[in-house]
């Protein structure tokens, strides 16, 4: 009897939790076939490699796409090294005390600080204080410290899979710490740093908060010139064309063409970084 | 014990945080012996084997006090180089901890850290080191596959072969065997005898057959404290203490 029992209550739990994945994957199955449907229309070569004409009504998305590209390597370039060493003096070399505990917690919550606090920051640090004006370095560096939290935590994350036998093998043959670290420890570690990167990254490109004051025009009508001008980018883009354009309902298939393009950038930085993971066992194999 | 004395302990305390592990040890280890330290777990035989290459220092939290002299030298003195001291104090660890590289990588990683760039001598070091880990016959057509290849006994051996490659006087292992197969336990048994003849060894083992077949010198520890250390043959047949005799005949442990 309690047998019995046992079994309809299993097969109830396991059909919340199917219930769950499939509420999920419904709300993604529609997202993604509305966007398509509504943007596929717009999608071309043309779409991709011209400027937006007439008032933005026509023409395609390239200094957007060009711009979000821009900005993301000046992130990665600014965030990669200064996350990945931070995490290796965290992980590595600081002593595990209440101030490094305190230190590690303020960059857990750093990364839950919504992203118009980053853009506002942004605003008075770099853009005003260190007088880099609107342009897309002060986006960078804006997106690379709302980026940084989550390469930290990453980062330090790899690191700390590393078996400890890696480093005491290595310093019992008489390797120095950073020799050690060097060339037992990073090489292994890196494509899990990287992972977490990259998914940072994905997130920064999609951001418009961040970039909105310290950045991101409304229209330009050539490309970026130094990294000092301003600049258009996806997120944003899509931002006016789906709310603030004259002409809205003209422009929605751009909007959502816009928004393809975007998810489709995103996806491929996350498909990089699965294929980087993946690469990460098969070392670890070896 | 009027041979040389490579390592020479004098009040030796060691403690982690507040507790203390190992109270007032006093020992005098032998050159080309080969010593085997006994113990009930958490005795503290890991926690000595561990200051003699100051791998403890990896914890935050060791503190130690008295002397531990290698060679003559205070190695708990403030200025030691540890890096010069683990060259020559090799370890060999409980769980074999292969690299993730390939066999001739692990061997010649010590070296290569050393700063030696020399191929032939690279190429040279690895095959005499695999050669005094007798396992150059069972890899020589093979040292370029990863070492995770190999068997638990194998990968013991290589981390062994990996030891002495940087050339070390002494060799510390701890539980070696612990995690092999009867076999394998032979096998590293076999390379000990023939290992002490260029090196000082000292083996912590949980396993007292072991202790008998390969030491010549047994340590016995107890609550951090060196209960006795004698021969082994006397040790075993003729033990000082009354609680030694009871460890040692297996009444707990």
């Amino acid at each position: 009897m309690t047998n019995r029992i046992n079994r309809i209550k299993e097969k109830i739990g396991f059909s919340i939790l199917a219930t769950c994945l499939a509420v999920v994957v419904f709300i993604i199955v529609v997202i993604f076939s509305n966007i398509i449907i509504n943007g596929y229309s717009v999608i071309n070569l043309d779409f991709l490699i011209k400027a937006p004409t007439d008032g933005m009504t026509k023409g395609g998305i390239m200094p957007a796409i060009v711009g979000t590209f821009l900005v993301t390597v000046i992130t990665a370039i600014l965030s990669i090294p200064l996350g990945m060493g931070c995490a290796i003096y965290l992980n590595e070399y600081a002593k595990q005390n209440l101030f490094t505990k305190l230190i590690r917690i303020s960059i857990r919550n750093l990364a839950g600080v919504p992203s118009i606090v980053y853009g506002l920051f942004g605003v008075v640090l770099f853009v005003q204080l260190m007088n880099m004006g609107t342009s897309i370095l002060a986006a960078g560096f804006t997106l690379s410290l709302m980026t940084l939290p989550m390469t930290i935590t990453a980062s330090e994350e790899a690191l700390k899979s590393i078996p400890v036998s890696f480093r005491e093998g290595s310093l019992a043959l008489g390797a120095t710490k950073w020799q050690a670290i060097k060339t037992n420890v990073l090489p292994y570690a890196i494509p899990g740093m990287l992972t977490g990167t990259i998914l940072g990254l994905s997130r920064a490109a999609g951001e418009t908060a961040p970039i909105l004051f310290t950045g991101a025009a409304f229209y330009l009508p050539h490309l970026p010139k130094s990294l000092l001008d301003q600049f258009m980018a996806l997120p944003y883009h899509l931002y006016i064309m789906a709310t603030q354009h004259h002409a809205i309902s003209e422009v929605r298939p751009i909007a959502y063409g816009t928004a393809m393009v975007l998810i489709a950038l995103v996806f491929a930085m996350n498909l990089g970084a699965i294929i980087l993971r993946y690469k990460l066992r098969k070392n670890r194999k070896e | 014990m009027a041979k040389d004395i490579v390592i020479e302990a004098k009040n030796f305390n060691f403690y982690y945080g507040s507790v203390k592990a190992l109270t007032d040890i006093n020992i005098k280890i032998e050159k080309n012996s080969v010593t085997g330290i006994i113990g009930p777990s958490g005795c503290g035989k890991s926690t000595f084997l561990r200051s003699l290459n100051l791998m403890n220092n990896l914890i935050l939290t060791a503190r130690y006090d008295g002397e531990i002299l290698i060679d003559g030298d205070n190695i708990l003195k403030k200025d030691i180089d540890v890096v010069q001291l683990r060259r020559k104090v090799g370890m060999v660890f409980q769980k074999s901890n292969p690299f993730p590289k390939t066999i001739f990588e692990n061997v010649a990683y010590g070296l290569k850290i050393n700063g030696i760039k020399d191929k032939e001598l690279i190429n040279q070091r690895v095959e005499e080191s695999l050669k005094g880990a007798a396992l150059w016959d069972e890899v020589k057509d093979r040292l370029h596959v990863s070492a995770f290849d190999l068997s638990g006994g194998q990968q013991q051996r290589l981390c062994i072969a990996r030891a002495l490659a940087v050339q070390p006087e002494i060799l510390l292992m701890d539980e070696p065997a612990s995690a092999l197969d009867p076999t394998a336990t032979l096998k590293i048994e076999e390379l000990i005898q023939v290992l002490k003849s260029k090196y000082t060894i000292i083996i912590v083992t949980h396993n007292m057959q072991q202790a008998a077949r390969v030491s010549d010198y047994t340590a016995f520890f107890m609550m951090g404290k060196l209960i006795e250390y004698n021969k082994t043959n006397i040790m075993f047949t003729n033990p000082e203490h009354k609680i030694t005799e009871d460890y040692i005949t297996g009444r707990f442990g």
